[in-house]
């Protein structure tokens, strides 16, 4: 459709349908509740939390779904790597 | 004679799965084509008063599965279409009544038999789906431009995925053209988007189907209305015909064909 048809048109009620759909989808097909990711993030924010120093207020955990996969991707910035870890070389 | 054994499904009720499986099981039928359609929707039979056949049943599914009847017994064969037959469900048994070995032991006993067997499923996820899908080689998953029937459509299209079912299609019921081109209704590239499976059929919401319904004459059987030609058009395309998606014409004077265009690549 031409650009200017964007900003004329009325926004269809089709478009919340479209938006709710593939919401509720990708919690069908992944089958992980808002609650049961809330846990996970706090879960990874414990687990990684004691290797790393991470910034838990910029942490990005989303399902992200592709055709019909769907996949889990986080992204935690870092801080800095703990002191302890450094000095500590692995399996030794 | 190589059989193809396609299962119609959708999930949720009232899509119409069975005014799907009547007017393609007649419309292959009429291109002379022997096809046969099963009723698999135990307890709660309809295929029968859409086809308009509900008169002449004697024996049904179970019948034969239970060994009352042999297969010839039970299948009714129509007047009015030389190579369509149907095999009812019982009425006044349970989907209990049959296993999953039973029904794909029924569906490797039509194979040879038929050109086409369509196996009209009942609604829902639970055993009668499974045991209508069990021995088809392909599915046809019905589904309307609606929130509930798309979110019912992608599970059912999940569970036939690990039913290890691949040959997946997608008929598109009661488009309202009208609505699509006021924004209110999910238009055709939406819902293939979302179920990202094949598309095989789009048909347009119409009176006919309800008046046909009343008369128990599918629609097929007379050429005229809307739905009809989108029932040709799909049996054609279960034949190996490539049917361009004319359908679509007639819901779009914008850009929306080209949207779909695109989509399928043709």
């Amino acid at each position: 459709m031409p650009f200017w048809e964007k900003f004329f048109r009325r926004k269809g009620s089709k478009d919340v349908a479209k938006e709710r759909l593939q919401l509720v989808l990708i919690h069908d097909r992944a089958d992980i509740s808002p609650d049961v990711l809330e846990k996970l993030r706090k879960d990874l924010i414990q687990t990684i939390g004691k290797y790393l120093d991470i910034d838990d207020k910029r942490i990005e955990l989303e399902i992200e779904r592709e055709d019909r996969s769907v996949a889990l991707v986080a992204n935690i910035p870092l801080m800095g790597v703990k002191r302890q870890l450094k000095a500590i070389s692995p399996e030794q | 004679m190589d059989t193809r054994i396609i299962v119609v499904t959708s999930g949720k009720g009232g899509v119409g799965k069975t005014t799907t499986t009547a007017n393609l099981a007649v419309a292959l039928a009429r291109a002379g084509k022997k096809v046969l359609a099963v009723d698999a929707d135990i307890g709660l039979r309809n295929l029968d008063v859409v086809l308009g056949l509900e008169n002449r049943i004697v024996y049904s599914l179970v019948d034969v599965i239970e060994g009352q009847c042999r297969l010839q017994q039970a299948l009714v064969r129509d007047k009015r279409v030389e190579t369509l037959y149907l095999l009812p469900a019982a009425q006044t048994r349970t989907k209990e009544a049959v296993s999953s070995e039973q029904m794909q032991g029924l569906c490797d006993s039509l194979r040879g038999e038929f050109d086409f067997v369509f196996i009209d499923s009942p609604a829902g996820i639970e055993s009668g789906f499974r045991n209508a899908a069990v021995g088809a080689d392909s599915a046809l998953v019905v589904t309307t431009p609606e929130i509930s029937a798309v979110r019912d459509a992608d599970r059912i299209i999940g569970l036939l995925e690990s039913m290890e079912k691949s040959d997946i299609s997608l008929i598109i019921n009661r488009i309202r053209p009208e609505m699509v081109r006021q924004g209110d209704m999910l238009d055709i590239s939406d819902v293939v988007e979302i179920l990202a499976v094949a598309l095989i059929g789009i048909v347009p919401d119409d009176d006919a189907v309800v008046i046909s319904t009343n008369k128990g004459e599918p629609l097929t059987l007379h050429s005229s209305s809307q739905a009809a030609k989108a029932f040709f058009n799909v049996a054609r395309r279960l034949m190996g015909e490539k049917v361009p998606f004319e359908e679509l014409e007639f819901a779009n004077k914008g850009g929306f064909l080209g949207k779909i265009r695109k989509l399928l690549r043709f």
